[in-house]
């Protein structure tokens, strides 16, 4: 069974930024963002840190207002959304996946899957659960509904917290860069989860530091730098030919990493079927730094 | 050979790295040994001065009685308004938060005495409702006047439990369409009650221990019944060991909640 149905209207624009301009206070975040994303597409966002990524995907859920320009999401100018129920409604269409997971420290995972469902849509409880476990089987953590997400890795919460998004049959999901505070080991489970959803065909925008990953999945990638996209594409396009001097250097840089990563990984002998393994993680065990609320 | 046993054990505990003793079964092998003293004084304790001790304790214990029952009537109180007061410091309404806060400060920066003092003789000493009086008596008086400071301070604690619940928790629940109300219902709420615990037990012993004022105001508690007793028998040693006794019966019953604040605290550190 599929995570989500494929949609018939795959294809139309689903979320379209133009011209968007933020700042805090005189820093300027974003400096005007032009960005597409079509029903059952993968958009990966990347560049170096601070450039803004994480700062759209917040506007594009009303997380953030922008100072000018629009944000249309299927038809919704998400700019103009004045009244808590208009943003509500927003973002019952809307998921969103955390860099630290933000799971909700006194529920059971189960709980934090049930909680949105049966508080905000109204869900029948019953339903809500029988629709929670199914989802926590999809992510591999079917035997995890009564712990509390203290209990469990990293990798596991962050498997949650896609799980919690999804309990929402959201339309869209953003993913703000989830995988930057796993190991690389566990980096490999939540890449396989957020893999199968694309290829169901759900609606993805993920700012990421997984070059090799962005390149796999995505249909069009957006490299920004300090606010503006410096330039999109398909992801062969962007990976292969970038136009942008600055998308060249940024991108050897990182896939240099890349291939020094494989070098150690082919002699430290990794068993098989982790991959994709993330270039940008020395093998600290992050588990020890686990902290919870 | 009961009694040996007790203190035997009483020893054991007395230390802090024990830590297979709750606070609470501390208090109570305590508070059996002394009514096994109470009960069957051993012939050494049967001095002069013991005999006045024996005679007035039941008067003491009676004091201690009031003054828990002002603490315990004055927490309730100054809780169930200290939560109302705490949720309008948070309003979107800037003159509803302005006046929460003055209230806040105003009331948590006020020496209990001068509260006390100012409730026992603002409130009338009777109330008439049509053909009906109905008498305030100044317990009443000094419980409303340690309901002041302890609504204050409850009113801040909970304000920084709900500040201190980290924004991404407000953001997780915003980005799954929760209204503010249902937020702070669902998610803010029940993770600042486990927080606000330990703060409040703390301030429960406080007040408690501020209870022990209303004996300035005409309020029949254990320092006052000390000072009756004291003034009555008129014996040096009986006035030292009076008092000595009223801080341990204060101690007695403050100590345990201490310990299980501390408790509280360790356990919810990293939960």
């Amino acid at each position: 069974m599929p995570l989500v149905e494929s949609r018939p209207e795959a294809g139309q624009v689903l979320v379209e930024l133009r011209d968007v301009h933020l700042a805090f206070g005189h820093n300027a975040v974003l400096k005007g963002i032009n960005l597409q994303v079509r029903r059952g597409q993968a958009v990966s966002i990347i560049g170096p840190s601070g450039s803004g990524k994480s700062t759209i995907l917040r506007c594009i859920t009303g997380l953030l207002k922008p100072h000018s320009g629009s944000i249309i999401l299927d038809g919704v100018d998400v700019r103009a959304l004045k009244s808590e129920a208009a943003l509500i409604e927003l973002r019952k269409r809307v998921g969103f996946v955390f860099q630290q997971y933000n799971l909700f420290p006194h529920l059971t995972v189960l709980e934090n899957l049930v909680i949105a469902p049966t508080r905000i849509l109204g869900k029948d409880k019953a339903a809500a659960r029988r629709e929670a476990h199914v989802l926590l089987e999809r992510v591999k953590l079917g035997g995890k509904a009564a712990a509390y997400p203290g209990e469990l890795s990293g990798g596991q919460q962050q498997r949650v917290a896609i799980a919690r998004a999804l309990a929402m049959q959201p339309e869209l999901i953003l993913f703000d860069e989830v995988t930057s505070a796993l190991d690389p080991e566990t980096v490999g489970e939540v890449l396989t989860v957020i893999r199968e959803l694309v290829h169901d065909g759900m609606t993805c925008v993920l700012v990421t530091h997984e070059m090799r990953f962005a390149e796999e999945v995505s249909d069009e990638v957006y490299f920004t730098e300090a606010g503006l996209i410096v330039e999109h594409g398909s992801a062969d396009k962007i990976f292969s030919d970038p136009a942008s001097e600055r998308t060249r250097t940024f991108l050897n840089r990182a896939l240099n990493g890349d291939a020094r990563g494989e070098a150690r990984r082919d002699g430290v002998g990794r068993g098989p079927g982790k991959l994709p393994l993330s270039p940008h993680f020395s093998p600290i065990s992050f588990d020890r730094l686990k902290f919870s609320i | 050979m009961e009694d040996s046993l007790c203190a035997g054990e009483a020893s054991v505990l007395l230390q802090p790295s024990s830590p297979s003793w709750s606070p609470l079964a501390w208090a109570a092998v305590l508070v059996v040994a002394l009514l096994l003293l109470v009960s069957q004084p051993p012939a050494f304790l049967q001095t002069p001065l013991i005999g006045y001790l024996l005679t007035w304790s039941p008067a003491l214990l009676m004091g201690m009685l009031a003054n828990i029952q002002i603490s315990v009537l004055a927490v309730a109180i100054g809780t169930l308004a200290g939560l109302l007061i705490g949720a309008l410091q948070l309003s979107s309404l800037r003159p509803v938060r302005m006046a929460a806060r003055w209230y806040v400060q105003l009331f948590r920066n006020a020496p209990m005495l001068i509260l006390i003092y100012f409730s026992t003789y603002v409130f009338p000493f009777e109330i008439h409702l049509g053909s009906h009086y109905f008498s305030f008596p100044d317990w009443i008086k000094v419980t409303l006047g340690l309901a002041l400071p302890a609504s204050a301070n409850v009113a801040e604690i909970f304000r920084g439990a709900i500040l201190s619940i980290p924004a991404p928790q407000w953001e997780a629940a915003s980005s799954l369409a929760f209204r503010r109300s249902q937020l702070l219902r669902w998610i803010i709420l029940p993770q600042c009650l486990r927080r606000m615990l330990p703060p409040w037990m703390n301030l429960y012993a406080t007040i408690t221990m501020g209870t022990a004022l209303a004996s300035l105001v005409g309020v029949h508690d254990l320092l006052d019944t000390a000072q009756i007793a004291s003034t009555t028998v008129n014996r040096v040693d009986f006035t030292v060991t009076v008092y000595f006794t009223s801080l341990l019966l204060f101690f007695l019953y403050c100590y345990p909640i201490s310990r299980f604040t501390q408790y509280l605290e360790r356990k919810y550190a990293f939960s």
